[in-house]
């Protein structure tokens, strides 16, 4: 289990557990954090499950591929600490993350 | 806030979202759902692609664990058929006799694969792809060499076609119509994707009607209106209908599917129908839309959720639906029904990645786009804000696409 702390939309401070293996969106919706809605269930379709990463934790992430570069390009309430947090599968590295989801993933 | 007792009939992906978004909505009242499999809410999609291959398993296709109705006193009544809904009583007949009240009853009865009554139909070896169980019984089938016949060239039967393929199984597409996926893209898009799966080794026929399956006991071939193919498996997959018996025999208004309003409320104020059961009114549109996706059955289970909870209800969003097969995504926004300009991003013809886009007086209507992530997310956003779009920047590669609208 890796401890992931969210900060949602109403500024409540959300922390769970997630198993390794699972990705964080995964983790996130089995564990009703508010405001990651996961549309597609976790295919890189949709982009409904973006999170803002503090900077000292970028470095840290798996790089992004191709596709999720693409759909966050053109992701509503976009910014440069944007990622899709389907595409982020969880590690002991991981212990501790903390991300802010946007008031909106439309 | 109508807190009485709340039965869902159905426990796809509209009843968990609808039971979420209740949750969120800090409804209080008990909630039901009852669901004919035996399994928790899950995600179909899976089950063509991912699942289907042994690349998730079983516990990865549901939607919540069930500690989460634990935890919000949800009872989930699984495995359970409901016989009839009497509107007179409040209440919903299950199959062992059962008689549970309702104050607030939803409907999210799904659909089923549509049924085909050819000869042989009744052969082992024939089966559909809806359910888990179904994938329980075709996936140890799927081995090298042996010869799949897909009735039906749509979204299930090509994504089928895809795994199965990948597994080394020799694979052939029948489809009636001139063209596959016809109901859900372009004939560029089609085009495309014929070539593509004869590419991967698929042998497609279109225009091809069949006309029944022979063997012995076991299925053995494949009769159609050219001849005839052997195989050892056929999955017929010939579209979905919607599942309103239940809500026709209580006497609800049908249009298609289950007719609802904007708030998807039935011909009953106290009854609502949400996800591949419903025709939605959607404001924008004068007509009702049934959609068979899995977007559409979100947004109704959160309108309903909301319009139940006095809440108020989110605005509409645009369409949109997805479909993985091979190393190619594709994705798909707004509806193209309408168009007077069809406009092509990249080459069809070539290689794996492009876009088509669906104009009505200038303004975008609907996108197919082949591995464009990016022209997919921009036109979601286009379509819904019923912009007008350059044609000839959406045509240029080179240029930009925050620069497309007029």
């Amino acid at each position: 289990m890796v401890k992931i702390v969210f900060e949602e939309p109403d500024g409540n401070e959300h922390t769970i557990d997630i198993p390794v293996g699972l990705s964080i969106m995964e983790g996130a919706v089995k564990n009703m954090v508010a405001g990651i809605d996961a549309d597609c269930g976790g295919t890189c379709s949709c982009a409904t499950c973006m999170v803002y990463v503090p900077q000292e934790w970028r470095e840290r992430l798996p790089p992004m591929d191709k596709p999720e570069k693409a759909m966050l390009e053109f992701c509503p309430h976009v910014d440069e600490s944007s990622r899709l947090s389907c595409q982020i599968q969880v590690g002991p590295a991981l212990e501790g993350l903390r991300l802010k989801v946007p008031d909106s993933q439309r | 806030m109508s807190d009485g007792p709340l039965i869902v009939i159905g426990a796809g992906q509209a009843a968990a979202q609808l039971a979420a978004s209740l949750v969120q909505y800090g409804f209080k009242g008990p909630l039901s759902l009852i669901g004919d499999e035996p399994y928790l809410p899950y995600q179909r999609p899976p089950l063509s692609k991912k699942f289907l291959a042994g690349e998730i398993e079983l516990e990865q296709l549901f939607l919540k664990p069930a500690a989460f109705y634990e935890k919000a006193g949800i009872e989930l009544i699984l495995g359970s058929k409901v016989i009839g809904i009497d509107r007179k009583a409040s209440a919903v007949v299950l199959e062992d006799g059962r008689n549970l009240r309702y104050a607030t009853l939803v409907l999210a009865t799904g659909s089923r694969a549509r049924e085909v009554f050819l000869p042989g139909i009744g052969l082992t070896g024939v089966h559909v792809l809806r359910r888990i169980s179904d994938v329980e019984t075709i996936r140890p089938q799927l081995l090298p060499q042996r010869r799949l016949t897909i009735v039906g060239g749509g979204y299930i039967g090509l994504e089928l076609a895809a795994v199965a393929t990948k597994l080394g199984v020799k694979v052939s597409v029948l489809e009636q119509a001139p063209r596959v996926m016809g109901r859900g893209v372009g004939p560029l898009v089609s085009a495309f994707y014929e070539r593509l799966h004869r590419e991967e080794g698929v042998s497609i026929a279109t225009g091809t009607r069949v006309e029944g399956l022979q063997g012995s006991d076991r299925l053995e071939h494949v009769v159609y209106d050219g001849g005839r193919l052997e195989a050892d498996l056929v999955i017929i997959g010939v579209g979905a209908v919607p599942n309103i018996e239940l809500a026709s025999e209580a006497g609800l208004a049908i249009d298609d599917g289950i007719a609802v309003d904007e708030n998807c409320r039935t011909s009953d104020p106290a009854i609502f129908a949400i996800g591949d059961c419903a025709s939605h009114l959607r404001s924008t549109s004068e007509r009702r839309l049934r959609l068979e996706s899995v977007h559409a059955a979100l947004e109704q289970a959160r309108i309903a959720a909301a319009a139940i909870c006095r809440q108020k209800v989110p605005p509409l969003q645009t369409p949109w639906f997805w479909s993985d097969q091979y190393d190619v995504k594709l994705q798909m926004a707004g509806l193209s029904a309408g168009h007077d300009e069809v406009v092509v991003r990249g080459h069809p013809n070539e290689g794996r990645s492009f876009a088509v886009f669906y104009l009505r007086q200038k303004r975008l209507l609907a996108v197919d786009a082949v591995n464009r992530a990016a022209e997919f997310m921009v036109s979601r956003q286009l379509i819904g804000e019923q912009a007008q779009v350059d044609a000839g920047r959406l045509h240029d590669e080179t240029a930009n696409l925050k620069e497309v609208r007029l």
